[in-house]
């Protein structure tokens, strides 16, 4: 038997933080098509400017935390309307490459600055606790509280979509970009919202993975490529389906890594090409478009 | 009755003098590169196979990306194919090296075939993701197969690689050791593959094939309505790709006789690098790449001892000539003055004889 | 009287390609004026132009005196001028409601459209409120189309081809809210192939050939021979 009850709860709390990488890539490439490669790159940056607002301001990882968010919107607004605008278009080579080369330069910035040394957030007591949800079975605090957040964010952002009348714009603006504009909407700052809203959102990520895993400089790309398994399992043109998607990979994983260690990352691809083969649209695709 | 005029002849040209200059150019300065080893230094030759190994990689690219539409991040898959291929021929099937090339070159193809088909249900940038997660696929499973070394590679044995083919009477000639004599078998391997992949796309491009596909990248629709066959050509133009890219992949491990996973399928060494020669020298030319390599290797000669402050570099340059030189260093100047040195585009002209 | 919108040597490109060649337009306060002429003559690329979603020279378009030939289409909404796309062109994510709404998105006053005024002119919309628009029918997509536009609340309202694909009686239906919305203060341009529906709902018209304007005037003073050697340049 490979585990059981706690090898499924753990793999569902896993995905609970791919969720969280996956929402930030879904949301830029729902609204804008554009596939952001230095995605991961933008969590592992969020995390250590928490750590540093941690060690320089001496402030609490929750304060470092909203700080972060607020900073990583406007970050992500800036690099919409100063580098992203001049190359988006009907050509998906030039958002490609920049995109990558702003990975490359993430990488190796930060690389200089903090060095190769793993880093981890520091949660203090809220790291190591534990809750008791039936006799013998305990989840830590820290992955369950994940889950939560990314269920919440997820909620939150629905509600946005759907019952604001930004939202109707970001809907729009995905369906017709063109048209859009005849309704007096700004693409342009439409896109730098939705890119804004994307790195909020990797700060959150990257605070829930942070807590628990260690980070360095260079596993951004492994960060994108877990987001992105997670949108094609999901399936396209849906949050909840990209929730889904993340716990799906979260499973594979977790199931992957109790037969083998060695096989725990190698298990996700496989289960992402499974799920290529089997159903091209993903487990739950939205319905129009 | 009124005098006929006679009726004017058009034909369609793609020659201009610039390109009728460099043909010559080419014809005269091709054969000399053969002649390169009998004068330069090992160092010379080792850093000429990385220029003509790193200018297959960017041509190949090019075109994948440029005419077939099919942008990957994900071609170390087959350098790391190509070059563990070798290393399993050689070790494991005891082939000559030379034959083992060919050989990786064949299972990169397939490789690609097989995969091919199921990647390409992901759309333009989810496919460049898709084909990264297929190369860390191949990557973690070459690191799980033992018998090439596993985890932390292996290196070729000296025996297999002194037997290779006329590796003796190479040394004899020029009177160096057979390391020496690998090296410039590799080199003259290296030109020639980088000559036969440059003619080749040359040729697609010009022919119908390539301008089917040129049209629909331009628009799908009505390429198609007139009859061209997209996705057939996309996909053999995906898998002849991989072919030559897994046979590079084989040359360059070869010379280095040494393997890893993370090496022979490192996204910086074979993606990064060649995706910045592309993008310095233009996207979309022949010349682009030619260009952009010889820029590289500059760079990478003078700074490469940097390491992270130098690929930082790289970087922001990559950025900045997305943003504000789109069309490459070659490819700005071509449109400025006009140039071409690859006769590729066709002209309507009248045939005044 | 000043012109509300006022067109001078207007030439619009698409690319290289030129689609109008010194078009010269005037549209009054109050005025319905009707733009007609075959597939191709430039009439959508002029309510384009007018709409900014193709750009031109700055003083090619004047709007209450003020240039907005290279305006943004955005801004040009917000300065009350409003086009009814060819084809409808819904957003089929957004439900019935929705894509009025957003009609609305950049419009601060809500008088005197808004949900209600449009239900009362399209009350089939009303039941509809919550469906999905792919599975309207044409005439009632090009109702859902034109409360959206009205919902800006303009006082210009361009309508490319709002009888395409449509059933006559349909047609006839859509075309008697016209009046309504000229009672409401808004002026209008009509874009139509159908020749006769055209004169007979406008006060002036521009006939248009190949980009350029071959007649205009009042439909009471030019005969049918006139027009049809206009439309078709023979």
């Amino acid at each position: 038997m490979i585990g059981g009850l706690d090898t499924l709860l753990e793999g569902v709390l896993l995905g609970g933080v791919y969720a969280l990488f996956a929402v930030g890539l879904s949301l830029i490439f729902g609204i804008m098509r554009l596939v952001n490669l230095a995605h991961g790159d933008i969590i592992v940056l969020a995390a250590y400017l928490i750590l540093t607002a941690m060690a320089a301001a001496g402030v609490s990882l929750g304060v470092a935390t909203a700080l972060t968010i607020l900073v990583m919107f406007v970050a992500g607004f800036a690099l919409q309307r100063l580098v992203l605008e001049r190359v988006l278009g009907d050509d998906i080579l030039p958002p490609l490459l920049v995109t990558f080369g702003l990975s490359i330069v993430l990488q190796n910035g930060l690389l200089l600055v903090f060095g190769a040394d793993s880093r981890r957030l520091q949660a203090g007591a809220f790291e190591a606790t534990s809750i008791n949800l039936a006799p013998g079975l305990s989840v830590g605090l820290a992955p369950l509280i994940a889950l939560v957040t990314a269920v919440v964010v997820v909620t939150l952002l629905q509600l946005l979509f759907y019952r604001t009348s930004l939202g109707r714009a970001f809907r729009a603006t995905a369906d017709n970009p063109e048209i859009a504009q005849l309704m007096g909407i700004d693409q342009r700052n439409i896109y730098a919202f939705a890119v804004g809203l994307s790195l909020a959102v990797s700060a959150i990520a990257a605070v829930t993975f942070g807590i628990r895993s260690n980070f360095d400089p260079s596993i951004g790309p492994a960060r994108l490529l877990y987001a992105f398994e997670a949108v094609i399992i999901g399936g396209l043109g849906s949050l909840w389906g990209t929730l889904a998607g993340g716990i799906v990979l979260g499973l594979a994983q977790t199931i992957g890594g109790r037969i083998d260690p060695e096989w725990q990352i190698l298990s996700g691809h496989i289960a992402f090409l499974i799920v290529l083969i089997l159903r091209p649209r993903g487990l739950f695709p939205a319905g129009r478009r | 009755m009124k005098p006929e005029r006679p009726p004017i002849v058009w034909r369609v040209q793609s020659a201009t003098k610039l390109s009728r200059i460099a043909g010559v150019a080419a014809a005269v300065i091709v054969p000399l590169l053969f002649l390169v080893p009998a004068v330069a230094s090992r160092n010379l030759l080792q850093d000429l196979i990385f220029v003509f190994t790193m200018l297959a990689l960017a041509q190949l690219w090019n075109v994948l990306a440029g005419w077939g539409g099919l942008i990957s991040v994900g071609q170390q898959a087959f350098v790391g194919v190509g070059a563990y291929a070798l290393f399993a021929g050689v070790t494991l099937a005891g082939l000559d090296p030379l034959l083992a090339i060919l050989a990786a070159g064949c299972l990169a193809a397939l490789v690609a075939a097989v995969l091919g088909p199921l990647m390409f249900r992901l759309e333009g940038p989810y496919f460049a993701i898709g084909s990264w997660v297929v190369a860390e696929a191949l990557r973690l499973g070459c690191a799980q197969f033992k018998p090439l070394g596993g985890g932390t590679g292996m290196s070729l044995s000296s025996g297999a690689l002194a037997s290779m083919t006329e590796t003796k009477s190479v040394a004899t000639l020029f009177d160096i050791r057979t390391a020496a004599a690998r090296d410039v078998i590799v080199y003259w391997i290296a030109l020639l593959l980088v000559i036969v992949i440059t003619f080749a796309i040359y040729v697609f491009v010009r022919s119908r094939l390539g301008l089917g596909l040129a049209a629909s990248r331009d628009n799908n629709a009505a390429a198609r309505s007139v009859g061209v066959r997209t996705d057939r050509i996309r996909y053999w133009l995906w898998v002849i790709v991989a072919f030559a890219t897994g046979m590079v992949g084989a040359l360059v491990y070869l010379q280095k006789a040494r393997i890893s996973p993370d090496a022979a399928f490192s996204v910086v060494d074979w993606t990064a690098y060649v995706l910045f020669v592309v993008v310095i020298g233009g996207v979309r030319t022949i010349e682009g790449p030619m260009v952009g390599v010889l820029v590289f290797w500059a760079l990478q000669y003078n700074l490469s001892g940097y390491g992270s402050l130098y690929l930082l570099v790289l970087g922001l340059i990559a950025i900045l000539v997305m943003l504000f030189m789109q069309r490459g260093i070659w490819g700005s100047m071509a449109a400025r003055w006009n140039w071409q040195l690859f006769a590729v585009r066709k002209l309507l002209t009248r045939d005044d004889s | 009287m000043t012109a509300l919108v006022n067109v001078r040597a207007l030439d619009a490109f698409y690319g290289d390609f030129q689609a109008l060649f010194g078009i010269n337009l005037e549209l009054q306060p109050g005025e319905t004026v009707a733009i007609i002429g075959a597939n191709g003559a430039g009439k959508s690329t002029l309510l384009k132009s007018l709409a900014g979603l193709v750009r031109n020279r700055p003083d090619a378009i004047k709007l209450n005196g003020r240039d907005i030939g290279d305006a943004p289409a955005a801004s040009i909404v917000r300065r009350g001028l409003a086009l009814v796309p060819e084809g409808r062109q819904l957003f089929p994510s957004l439900s019935v409601e929705e894509n009025l709404l957003i009609g609305g998105y950049g419009d601060r006053r809500r008088a005197p459209w808004n949900l209600q005024a449009v239900y009362d002119v399209f009350p089939v919309l009303r039941e509809r409120r919550s469906s999905d628009v792919t599975i309207l029918s044409g005439g009632q997509q090009q109702m859902v189309a034109i409360g959206r536009a009205l919902m800006s609340n303009p006082s210009i309202l361009l309508c490319d081809e709002i009888s395409l694909g449509l059933a006559p009686i349909i047609v006839e239906e859509i075309y008697r809210t016209i009046p309504l919305i000229r009672a409401n203060g808004a002026s209008i341009v009509i874009v139509e192939q159908d020749v006769a529906r055209a004169l007979r709902h406008c006060d002036r018209f521009y006939c248009l050939q190949e980009g350029r304007v071959t007649l205009a005037g009042r439909p009471s003073e030019v005969d049918q021979e006139a027009v049809r050697m206009a439309y078709f340049g023979t």
